[in-house]
């Protein structure tokens, strides 16, 4: 993380509800300028964590910063969110109800008024300015919103499940505007549980199964817990190269596959040669994070995602 | 978060509740609802007072001699000052026939001449027979003209000298007739406008809860802020409704009552302060049993969960009045100073004061306390949201619920 100042960090939270535990003892440390992807099944604890950092609710114990501040409603002002479950005033007009979240949080009502219209003009939707939300497609409530977390310039931004309920096109043009919110310089936490999103977009990743904290890191960290994988096709069924491959390699498909040995691919390869295997194909494949969740978080919490692992999807 | 952050927030959260009411369709039916019943009620009267005006007097027959019948009717005239209310029954002379049975029945049954009674038997031996009570209204009356017709008839009428009178402005008792008058007076208006326009605050926070808006709130300002914010917002339209019904109460004053509010038992602290009292103890009794109801409604996820709490929080009101009221008529009597303390019930309490104490003083300490209860009301009242609703905080624990943890 070098020298970057930390935007957010929680330590050590612990939510119970009823008695029943939903988070257990997560960490979490959010470099500013970064994207960063809470990952985890629904019902992992994502979103009570983001509600904890925000200050929506006190967790049992454990602590928190936001921008610096203890208590993160001191914050406010510098932050956006967008939450899990939208929430707008259905008689509202678009522009009004933008106007009024960045009044929340301390903007001018005049200027947020400015700004929602500038912010929908920009995107073409100068139209819906004076639409009540009711009036409004669940995708297009859900730009108004989005437009409402950041009216107000914010330092950071936390959405949580963000992505849920858009269409590809509109999912591509959040993942825009997240790249776009993170080059001017703010702050993004975002929660998913599709994971692809998070390897396209994040930097760090924390990793949230069962209300536990299994992984907090950078996204390279993740994939670096798991070695490369060979893919092999040989010509030759057996002979002494079978000597150079693991005792644990798979065969799927007439394709050897294995773990890459910690020796590096020159000695594989030359073993291969010289063993006789006749090589017809070979590749390096880098592990993604879709298997490092895996095998960080373990199977279950790939299933719990819609994620099979890698072989059960081959078989 | 500091205090001028949270009441910045509040004044956000209460302008949007204050436009979305207020400018909703309605808002109007709002404004216009107390003011049918008025309206209704000037119209029935009016018909009423012109039905009473040209509707005859109740009548009964006298089966009489001609001079017993003057004799009764002069009796009469010497009570007619009495009737100004309601006018006394009128009498109307019958000759007597023989058969006095036949003829009372036909009186009692005819149709072109309603009579309540028939009246027989002369000054000597009378005998009254009609539908009526027995020693209702009509009895008595009739009773009265006999007994002084037989007054006249022996000469000895009591000379029908008038009183000299001397008036004065007030005496003791009416000052403390009218100040009780108004103190009552004030205490119904206050009461009135409290239970008509505090239970809407129990489902204030239903539409922010059903929209999910409550997480976009929450996450920016203070559940203090959206409290505080919701109750100023229902405050002020409530004014405005008060402002529209005011107006529209003064000008049927006007129009109707001779002198206006002049004409009304003066309070003691005079009509200007008086009236003053009576908007800023409405807005706190508003403040105080709002901040209680919104708290309670908070509670609440669902429509029928408000309405079911409706009927139990206008009873508490109810009891809250006529616990205030115990202490009309004596300012500084327990009951009273126990109502001017308690905060619910201290809004209601000091409007009577008001009407029957010139001090000020005391509505100075009054209004801090009642402020500071608000204050206190509301702060709980989040308290109890966050924990309750937000599930907010560490868990709560009994001592031997920590033990069994142990």
């Amino acid at each position: 993380m070098g020298e970057r100042a930390i935007a957010a960090e929680a330590r050590d939270l612990v939510k119970d509800f009823d008695g029943k535990r939903a988070v257990d003892g997560v960490s979490l440390t959010v470099p500013e300028g970064s994207i960063t992807g809470i990952l985890g099944p629904n019902g992992a604890g994502k979103t009570t964590c983001l509600r904890m950092m925000l200050g929506i609710i006190d967790p049992t114990s454990g602590n928190r910063t936001l921008l610096g501040r203890d208590r993160p409603l001191d914050a406010a002002r510098e932050v956006g969110y967008l939450p899990e479950e939208r929430g707008l005033y259905p008689a509202m007009p678009s522009a009004e109800a933008i106007a009024f979240m960045g009044a929340l949080r301390g903007l001018p009502i005049a200027e947020g008024r400015r700004r929602a219209l500038e912010l929908l003009k920009e995107r073409g939707h100068e139209d819906w300015a004076k639409r009540p939300i009711r009036t409004l497609s669940k995708g297009m409530a859900q730009t108004v919103q989005l437009l409402g977390t950041i009216i107000h310039r914010p330092r950071l931004i936390v959405l949580d499940e963000p992505f849920a309920g858009l269409d590809a096109l509109n999912q591509e043009k959040l993942e825009q505007l997240i790249r776009d919110q993170a080059a001017a310089g703010v702050t993004v936490i975002f929660s998913t549980h599709v994971i692809a999103h998070a390897e396209r977009l994040c930097e760090r990743v924390a990793i949230i199964a069962e209300g536990k904290s299994v992984f907090e890191g950078a996204v390279d960290e993740a994939r670096g817990r798991l070695r490369p994988i060979v893919h092999l096709r040989t010509r030759a069924e057996d002979g002494p190269w079978r000597a150079a491959i693991p005792d644990a390699a798979k065969k799927v498909g007439g394709e050897w596959r294995f773990e890459l040995p910690g020796t590096g691919p020159e000695p594989l390869l030359k073993a291969l040669i010289d063993g006789g295997a006749g090589i017809e194909t070979l590749s390096i494949e880098r592990p993604g994070l879709h298997d490092a969740f895996i095998a960080i978080a373990g199977e279950a919490a790939a299933r719990a995602m819609g994620h099979a692992p890698a072989e059960a999807e081959a078989a | 978060m500091k205090l001028p952050e949270t009441i910045r927030a509040a004044f956000v959260i209460a302008r949007r509740d204050f436009a979305a009411t207020v400018f909703s369709k309605t808002f109007l039916l709002f404004l216009l609802g107390p003011l049918f019943p008025i309206g209704l009620g000037f119209i029935f009267g009016g018909i009423g007072a012109q039905v009473e005006k040209t509707a005859n007097p109740p009548a009964i027959a006298v089966v009489s001699s001609k001079a017993d019948f003057e004799l009764l009717e002069a009796a009469r005239r010497r009570f007619l000052p009495l009737g100004d209310d309601r006018p006394l029954v009128q009498l109307g002379r019958v000759d007597p026939e023989p058969d006095a049975a036949a003829q009372r029945l036909r009186l009692m049954t005819s149709a072109e001449e309603p009579i309540l009674g028939v009246l027989e038997g002369g000054l000597a031996n009378p005998h009254f027979t009609g539908a009526v009570t027995a020693d209702g209204r009509t009895v008595r009356q009739v009773n009265l003209f006999v007994e002084e017709a037989r007054r006249i008839k022996a000469e000895f009428p009591v000379p029908s000298l008038p009183i000299e009178v001397t008036l004065t402005r007030t005496s003791s008792g009416s000052v403390a007739f009218a100040r009780n008058l108004t103190a009552r007076a004030g205490q119904t208006i206050l009461f009135v406008l409290t239970i008509l326009l505090a239970g809407m605050l129990l489902s204030q926070l239903i539409e922010e809860k059903s929209n999910k808006v409550i997480e976009v709130l929450a996450a920016a300002v203070p559940v203090d802020s959206i409290f505080l914010g919701k109750l100023f917002a229902m405050l002020a339209m409530s004014l405005v409704g008060i402002t529209v019904w005011t107006s529209a109460g003064a000008a049927a004053i006007a129009i109707y009552a001779k002198g206006g509010l002049a004409a009304l038992p003066p309070p003691a602290v005079g009509w200007p302060a008086f009236l003053l009292f009576i908007l800023l103890y409405f807005s706190m009794s508003y403040l105080l049993i709002g901040a209680t109801f919104l708290g309670i409604g908070a509670q609440a996820s669902t429509v029928r969960e408000v309405q079911t709490l409706s009927m139990p929080v206008t009873m508490s009101q109810v009891i809250l009045f006529g616990v205030a009221s115990l202490g009309v008529g004596k300012p500084n009597g327990a009951e009273a100073i126990g109502a001017a303390i308690f905060p619910l019930t201290s809004p209601f309490a000091m409007v009577a004061r008001a009407a029957e104490q010139e001090a000020l003083w005391p509505h100075l300490v009054a209004f801090a306390w009642q402020v500071l209860w608000v204050a206190l009301i509301l702060k709980f009242a989040a308290a109890i949201f966050r924990r309750s609703v937000l599930k907010s905080g560490p868990a709560r624990r009994w001592p031997w619920q920590r033990r069994k943890l142990a």
